[in-house]
């Protein structure tokens, strides 16, 4: 089930866990994201997901196993040093500021300024133009970068997040459920620039309970169920239909299955 | 995608889009009404006499209204605004009179107190967690009870002994409290702190990063910290701001007379509010503008002075407030409601 990789990954957990108090919350996950790749994370509610993006995004350090960035075991104790080690993270629902002018969330917190002493301000030509630029570059066409974002759709601001992240120079995006609250043609537009992302030579966490979203675009696949990984598998080694079965709950869902049949 | 943004585009109308760039515009609209209002039904209100007045009148709110309108941006509430004013003056009062120094010694203490009364509303918000309402609640009580204790336990009654023959009075009644004659006519120097206020509170807003910040904490919090925005410090910082317009108004409050009565400042908060929510200011945060703010102390000090001009009763006034209050929150509802309408 495991490969040997000659590259390093840019993130690597080995045998990872997370204990809040006494509840186990994840334990012994391993994953493996490569530059140019989508690694997917599927699991149900409770299965551990949002733990697992935690400890990548720094929010919460692991409390077992190792973490590997590029090689070096390191551990993470804030989203701003993920942030410098070229980790950026996509929350579904936090990702920007509905009444500030899409521009304004673009550079959010990495504002550019010009200027010198007390007269240092922002570069709010540059900023403009570069927000223009960096979504045209990820193929999103946006004629007024003035409105507020929250005036966008659900899609468009996950679109926007992403392509902020690709312009800051993030080497591995963390996608927290990024279709979850979207619509068919919504979502595939998202996963439409999580490929883009990819091209562009980022490693991507595609974190879902979507199997078919997850293998429309995924190259490896780590299943969570209850805190435990379950499986673990590169894209030649699983069909969509082994996997959508897996994240059904495989046995779980034949017995169901049997409960549920009209007697 | 991009066929479905411009969609979006083509449908927003123009003053849709006017009214979401502009926070201040509906007080802009009802300014005008109200100043129309008042040139046809108050004679006398367009000497240029009458509107120094009330020129004044909303300056004295409006230095105020500036700092309270930053930090409801930044999402939260100070209600001890009100009486930090006559706790700053206190201080510079008593500080100068107690210890016999020269009167800029007490105005320079009394920054540095004022400031440090800013900071801890900000750094209880931050550790805490606790609804500003609350903790600047608490900070009101507080310094409403220290103003009457201290100046009783000190000057033995509730007013503070007179400044006026110190050394540096003169200087200090000067940049504080003077009025200027321009063109014939009598400006408060309390005027021109206030235009200073509004175009650096402006500019801190719309071209400085911390400007950004505030916007961004007042508008999602969570989503600031996660891009690294220093959500603490930005807040503390607001808090300070409000501390520094409470110091410029409590020596004006000062050196207008020469010594300051201490149960004074109590409701002044909520005026500080009203003014920068009729401004344009969301009462949630996220949204509005220092001009607003000053728009808003403007219609304060039309209608306080107006109905006196038109010689009305005016007990009136409150009634017009809360009917603009009404009109300008309904109005910014409005606006933050189409803000965030999506898809």
């Amino acid at each position: 089930m495991t490969e040997t990789t000659e590259r390093t990954a840019l993130v690597e957990l080995t045998g990872a866990g997370k204990q809040y108090g006494n509840v186990r919350a994840l334990d012994g996950v391993s994953l493996e994201v490569h530059a140019g790749e989508i690694t997917c994370v599927l699991g149900d509610n409770g299965a551990g997901k949002s733990t697992l993006i935690k400890m990548i995004a720094g929010l919460h350090r692991h409390d077992a196993g190792t973490l590997r960035i590029e090689g070096e075991e390191t551990r993470l104790d804030s989203p701003r040093e993920a942030l410098d080690r070229g980790i950026a993270t996509v929350y579904q629902d936090l990702a920007v500021v509905p009444l500030m002018p899409v521009w304004r969330n673009f550079f959010l917190g990495s504002e550019p300024r010009k200027g010198v002493g007390p007269f240092k301000r922002l570069d709010t030509g540059l900023m403009r133009r570069t927000t223009r630029e960096a979504l045209l570059r990820m193929g999103i066409d946006l004629r007024d970068v003035d409105q507020p974002i929250g005036t966008l759709s659900g899609g468009e601001r996950q679109c926007v997040a992403i392509a902020r992240a690709v312009h800051f120079g993030a080497k591995v995006l963390v996608l927290d459920e990024p279709t979850a609250a979207l619509g068919v043609k919504q979502s595939g537009v998202v996963l439409k620039y999580v490929a883009a992302a990819r091209d562009e030579g980022l490693g991507v966490v595609l974190i879902t309970h979507n199997p078919h979203h997850a293998y429309l675009v995924g190259d490896r696949f780590v299943l969570l169920r209850r805190g435990t990984m379950v499986g673990r598998y590169t894209r030649d080694e699983i069909t969509l239909d082994e996997l959508t079965k897996q994240m059904a709950g495989g046995s779980d869902l034949e017995a169901l299955v049997h409960e549920l049949r009209r007697s | 995608m991009s066929t479905a943004a411009d969609e979006r585009i083509l449908r927003s109308s123009p003053l849709r889009k006017l009214l979401l760039s502009r926070p201040e515009l509906g007080s802009v609209v009802g300014a005008l009404a109200v100043f129309l209002f008042f040139a046809f039904a108050a004679d006398g209100f367009l000497n240029a006499s009458s509107l120094s007045t009330v020129l004044y009148a909303s300056s004295t709110i409006g230095i105020m209204a500036v700092p309270v309108a930053l930090l409801m941006i930044g999402g939260e509430f100070d209600l001890s605004a009100g009486v930090l004013v006559t706790s700053s003056a206190l201080i510079s009062s008593m500080f100068s009179y107690q210890l016999t120094a020269n009167t800029w010694v007490g105005v320079g203490v009394s920054l540095l107190v004022t400031l440090a009364v800013g900071a801890f509303n900000g750094f209880m918000l931050t550790r805490t967690k606790l609804p500003s309402f609350i903790i600047t609640l608490g900070t009101f009580l507080m310094l409403t009870g220290m103003n009457l204790g201290f100046t009783k336990l000190i000057d033995g009654t509730v007013s503070t002994k007179t400044i006026a023959d110190m050394e540096g009075f003169p200087a200090a009644h000067a940049l504080f409290a003077s009025t200027l004659t321009v063109g014939g006519v009598d400006v408060k120097v309390t005027i021109l702190w206030w235009l200073v206020l509004v175009a650096l509170a402006s500019w801190i807003l719309l071209r400085t990063r911390a400007g950004n910040w505030i916007f961004a904490v007042g508008g999602n919090e969570d989503a600031a910290r996660a891009v690294g925005v220093p959500v603490a410090k930005t807040k503390i910082g607001l808090y300070m701001g409000v501390a520094f317009g409470a110091w410029i108004s409590g020596q004006h409050l000062l050196f207008s007379f020469d010594a300051v009565q201490s149960g004074e400042g109590v409701g002044n908060e909520l005026i500080y509010i009203i003014a920068a929510v009729i401004g344009g200011c969301l009462i949630t945060g996220g949204y509005g503008s220092a001009i607003g703010s000053a728009v808003g102390a403007l219609l304060f000090g039309m209608t306080s002075k107006g109905i006196v001009f038109a010689e009305w009763n005016p007990d009136w006034f409150k009634f017009f407030l809360g009917a603009m209050l009404l009109l300008a929150t309904l109005l910014n509802a409005w606006v933050k409601k189409r803000a965030e309408a999506t898809t």
